[in-house]
């Protein structure tokens, strides 16, 4: 599992981690790897998805989402998404996940 | 380019064809998107057409990996094709298992994958992003995903994701 440390951070108790440029099933089962690993931390009780490097997402990335609000939203957590380019942020929304996560600009 | 009557002549666009088959493993969705990027790029596409068809194809490739072939590989053939009118056709070809019901399968937040975190969109993505969307499938012989697009439409494409989603139960 290759899992680059710059790309995840735990602040305060925040989950964040720091998207890739392209997210698809390809490289969706390494980012929930790892982030699952990470929410075992007793300290993460939110998540933070940092879309700024990111110029490319389909539904695999909603499905990261998804899954992840789903782990945390029971103990009371909140997911959030940030520095989304306009497209990314438009897909966001337009696919529902504002329903469920605070998408941040 | 002007006509003898002063009028702008519309840019000629070339009929193109390509045929490509690869393996079935999850590094061939980007290397897909990658390909039909390179071949529309002479139908002059807009930014936002350019992505919607390369996720409209990065779904479909997934599926054909994930679905028809449920991750144990498989070769996954995509054809293209552009008309002297623009239009781009996409088929995504598998020869896994096929699917029992394509209406359900088509159903928005309908996916039979759930334990792999699959959200169920793949298609409702297909179907914004693209004119027009068929699909074929035999049980135990294969799917074709057939996709269509004419570039230059004024259509606006996030609502009919939106409508897509929301027309369903809605639950997540």
């Amino acid at each position: 599992m290759e899992m680059k440390m710059e790309e995840y951070a735990i602040i305060d108790d925040y989950l964040c981690i720091k998207m890739p440029g392209e997210v698809d099933h390809h490289g969706a089962a390494t980012i929930r790897e790892c982030a699952d690993q990470l929410i075992l931390d007793d300290k993460v009780k939110n998540i933070v998805f940092d879309f700024e490097n990111t110029t490319f997402m389909d539904s695999s990335g909603l499905g990261i989402i998804i899954g992840r609000y789903r782990k945390i939203s029971c103990f009371g957590g909140k997911v959030y998404a940030i520095n989304a380019s306009e497209r990314i942020g438009r897909l966001l929304r337009a696919s529902g996940m504002s329903s469920i996560i605070e998408i941040l600009t | 380019m002007e006509n003898e009557n002063g009028t702008r002549r519309r840019k000629q666009f070339v009929e193109n064809d390509i045929c490509i088959e690869f393996d079935a493993v999850s590094e061939n969705e980007g290397l897909a998107r990658v390909v039909i990027a390179a071949f529309i790029s002479r139908a002059d596409p807009t930014l936002d057409e350019l992505e919607d068809v390369k996720t409209a194809v990065s779904e479909a490739v997934t599926n054909a990996i994930i679905h028809g072939y449920r991750e144990q590989g498989g070769r996954v053939v995509m054809r293209a094709h552009l008309t002297e009118e623009n239009e781009l056709s996409v088929e995504i070809i598998d020869r896994g298992v096929g699917i029992a019901d394509v209406a359900q399968a088509m159903q928005p937040l309908y996916t039979s994958a759930a334990e792999n975190e699959r959200s169920g969109m793949g298609f409702s993505f297909m179907e914004a992003f693209m004119d027009r969307l068929e699909v074929e499938s035999s049980i135990g012989e294969g799917t074709v995903v057939h996709m269509w697009k004419s570039f230059g439409a004024e259509e606006e494409l996030m609502p009919i994701l939106q409508a897509a989603v929301w027309n369903s139960s809605g639950r997540v």
